[in-house]
């Protein structure tokens, strides 16, 4: 009988979710902080899977289908957004937009 | 199964970690796809097929498929790894690192000080999960597909060029 204990697959979404994290505060580039922030999410999703896998309910698959379709919107209005950053001041340096009316 | 698991689960910690110390944007995502596979390896072994298949499909195929779009349309040059390389110096990553290595430890402590009896893998299918999405969370299912409409929207709107309007006497007056 095979048993992945959930303390596995949440240490697994917790280093996961740490490294994003880390990335996305030691990146300058735009579109890291961007690919950081999908790896969170990522990460939130699993935990969602492990703890639906330890009542084998269905609910938290359900719960990372809405992660997913977040996913999506948000990764294409932020691409929009740095299409436009990048057209305004020819940089992916996100210290370059810290003002609003720069 | 937990062999499988624990391999997938190492695989994408390491990609992980290749993902966010690159220089090169493009090998980064490609460790991200390595990445969102060996997630979607770990969902397998779960019990969720559904979700790996999704995972795969919307993740590694969609998601960062649409990021190489932008950088190539960006058209960035040679030097942006090398700009990349002077951003990335340890005196500015190692201030986040510690502090992220720090909530991760308190997270592990956490995790391993529950006591959770291990139970056997039941897979849910497919069929079950969409009884679950259109029975119970029918609100939430709706409340996505406007979400979706306003991410189609606010990115058509954002990612727009703005078209220069110029009367035509003043541009051959600015030409002259």
């Amino acid at each position: 009988m095979n048993g992945i204990s959930m303390e596995a697959g949440l240490l697994l979404a917790a280093i996961l979710f740490a490294l994003g994290l880390m990335g996305l505060l030691m990146r300058r580039n735009i579109i890291f902080m961007l690919v950081s922030v999908e790896i969170m999410l990522n990460a939130a999703g699993l935990a969602f899977i492990v703890a639906g896998m330890r009542w084998a309910q269905p609910d938290g698959q359900v719960m990372f289908i809405f992660i997913l379709t977040m996913a999506a919107a948000e990764v294409s209005v932020g691409l929009a957004l740095i299409l436009q950053l990048y057209h305004q001041l020819k940089t992916l340096d996100s210290d370059a937009a810290s003002r609003m009316r720069g | 199964m937990e062999l499988t698991f624990y391999i997938a689960g190492a695989v994408a910690i390491l990609a992980t970690i290749m993902v966010i110390t690159r220089y090169n944007m493009i090998h980064a995502l490609l460790y991200l796809v390595v990445s969102f596979l060996a997630v979607a390896v770990v969902f397998f072994t779960l019990g969720a097929p559904f979700m790996a298949a999704l995972e795969i499909i919307i993740y590694a195929g969609a998601i960062v498929v649409l990021i190489i779009f932008v950088i190539m349309m960006l058209n960035l040059s040679e030097d942006a790894t090398q700009q990349e390389k002077e951003w990335l110096k340890p005196s500015i990553w190692i201030g986040p690192a510690i502090l992220s290595a720090v909530l991760l430890a308190e997270l592990i402590y956490i995790f391993t000080a529950m006591d959770v009896p291990t139970t056997a893998t039941v897979p849910v299918d497919a069929k079950l999960v969409g009884l679950a999405l259109f029975g119970p969370y029918m609100l939430g299912v709706q409340l996505c597909g406007m979400m979706l409409m306003a991410g189609i929207v606010g990115a058509y709107h954002l990612g727009r060029q703005k078209k220069k309007v110029t009367h035509r006497f003043l541009e051959k007056e600015a030409a002259q």
